[in-house]
């Protein structure tokens, strides 16, 4: 005989139900356990410092060309730094075996998919908007721009899709840390591309008809691979 | 409960299933004996939905797999060598999120309850990085029931533990894992699944060698039996 304890009820509530409650623990474990250990953004937030001020030494330009080269050294700094978090936030289920507690659970995998790049997507916005002031103060330049912090946005949601879904995959290998740069970079060049241009463009004061491709780039690569994910990641997590 | 036929499970070149058959009724505890490599914890793997069955036929409480594995998951608890718990969770934090993946109702009680059963309910706002190896497993076990399955498979439960953790384990197993449930237990230890289990099977070059009931057995001829079935594979 089972335990005589509580009955437990297990609920029948609908499946899409089921899947944003899924979604929200994972997105709540993940908030919950950083704001613990403090690891992952502390860690993407001190790389990218570092990596901002070493450009500041690097690069001695003048304003005129530093108005041009500003966008390049944001999206270099947000993008070694995502790696570190994606890499530290997949490599934190891996610990324990946790990734294979949460694939037991009886729900649409991909709420777990959406669940950790929500995480990851709140920890890049975290990381950027704090080396968007600093960048401002090293650089004398005004970053402080809708246009741009949609453009980060745009840029952020992709590479976090792609990257989620990469650094699952990259996890299950001895040489994690080395592979999810490798396999991420080429996929998201496209990413990267049009965030440059569209982030120079709005701090250049470029028309916005200009702007307008790289933008709907940016969303078509969005909408794209957040699908792809959709629907491979279950394929992806089980061997 | 668990019925399997002729199961295989390639991972490239290598062949690790060999057309396993295998047959669980329900209330069951069998013991998975065999050695390092033998196939497992790939075995378990595939029962828990963990892994995707190359050829063959799984069956689940009526369910298949992995066709119907959504259905089979929430029917099975799940314990391994690794506690598949978070560090920086404490353990109460760790149990309600597995609860909300399960979708169980009136949560807060249920939690309340298997941190009883598992002893841990003085340590429940403890991080679960702080705890020791067999507090965790007792943990480990407490996530596993947490939904009250029909179905509990445990793989190498008591690897890494001392004497008294893994006491203290088999008494966990047996008073809350185990009871009324269909049990799967992988292991090498025969002293302790001797003592837990109900039927003894033998699982080596990938196929279930040797079947025998523990009533059909005394308890100290099982080793005997057990480098009887090796020797039978391997000639």
């Amino acid at each position: 005989m089972k335990e005589n304890t509580t009955l437990v009820q297990v609920s029948t509530r609908s499946q899409s139900f089921g899947f944003f409650r899924a979604m929200s623990a994972v997105v709540w474990k993940d908030l919950a356990a950083e704001l613990r250990g403090r690891e992952l953004i502390s860690a993407m937030l001190v790389f990218a410092l570092l990596v901002i001020l070493i450009f500041n030494f690097a690069l001695e330009l003048d304003a005129e060309t530093r108005s041009t080269v500003t966008s390049g050294v944001l999206w270099v700094t947000f993008a070694f730094a995502g790696t570190l978090g994606l890499n530290r936030s997949m490599a934190m289920e891996k610990d324990r075996g946790c990734l294979d507690g949460l694939l037991l659970a009886p729900v649409d995998r991909s709420a777990i998919y959406f669940g950790k790049a929500i995480g990851n997507l709140i920890f890049m916005l975290i990381v950027e908007m704090i080396v968007l002031p600093v960048y401002s103060l090293l650089y004398n330049t005004n970053l402080f721009n809708p246009g741009l912090l949609l453009v980060i946005l745009l840029g952020s949601i992709g590479y976090v899709a792609v990257g989620t879904l990469l650094s699952s995959m990259a996890v299950q290998t001895r040489t994690r840390d080395v592979l999810l740069p490798i396999l991420l970079f080429p996929v998201a060049i496209p990413v990267f591309i049009a965030a440059v241009r569209a982030s120079t463009g709005f701090l250049q004061g470029i028309d916005m008809a200009e702007i307008q491709p790289w933008l709907s780039l940016l969303i078509t690569y969005d909408v794209v691979f957040t699908a792809v994910a959709f629907m491979v990641f279950d394929y992806v997590v089980e061997e | 409960m668990i019925e399997v036929r002729k199961l295989y499970k390639r991972f490239g070149m290598k062949t690790v299933l060999h057309g396993l058959d295998f047959h669980v009724d329900t209330g069951e505890f069998v013991a998975l004996l065999g050695p390092n490599g033998a196939g497992k914890t790939t075995f378990l793997r595939i029962l828990a939905s963990l892994s995707r069955p190359t050829l063959g036929e799984v069956w689940i409480s009526g369910h298949h797999l992995p066709s119907q594995a959504a259905a089979v998951r929430r029917r099975l608890g799940v314990v391994s060598h690794l506690p598949l718990l978070y560090g920086d969770l404490t353990a109460e934090e760790n149990l309600r999120f597995f609860g909300r993946m399960y979708s169980i109702s009136e949560l807060n009680q249920r939690v309340a309850e298997v941190l009883e059963l598992v002893g841990l309910s003085a340590r429940r706002r403890d991080l679960v990085r702080t705890f020791s190896r067999g507090m965790q497993q007792r943990l480990a076990i407490g996530r596993a029931v947490l939904h009250d399955p029909d179905v509990m498979l445990f793989d190498e439960p008591h690897t890494g533990l001392d004497q008294d953790a893994s006491a203290m384990l088999d008494h966990v197993l047996r008073e809350v894992a185990a009871m009324g449930r269909t049990v799967v237990m992988t292991s090498h230890d025969l002293a302790r699944t001797g003592d837990l289990a109900s039927r003894f099977d033998v699982l080596s070059r990938g196929v279930i060698t040797a079947s025998i009931q523990r009533s059909q057995i005394d308890p100290n001829q099982l080793l005997a039996f057990y480098r009887q079935a090796l020797q039978g594979t391997a000639s």
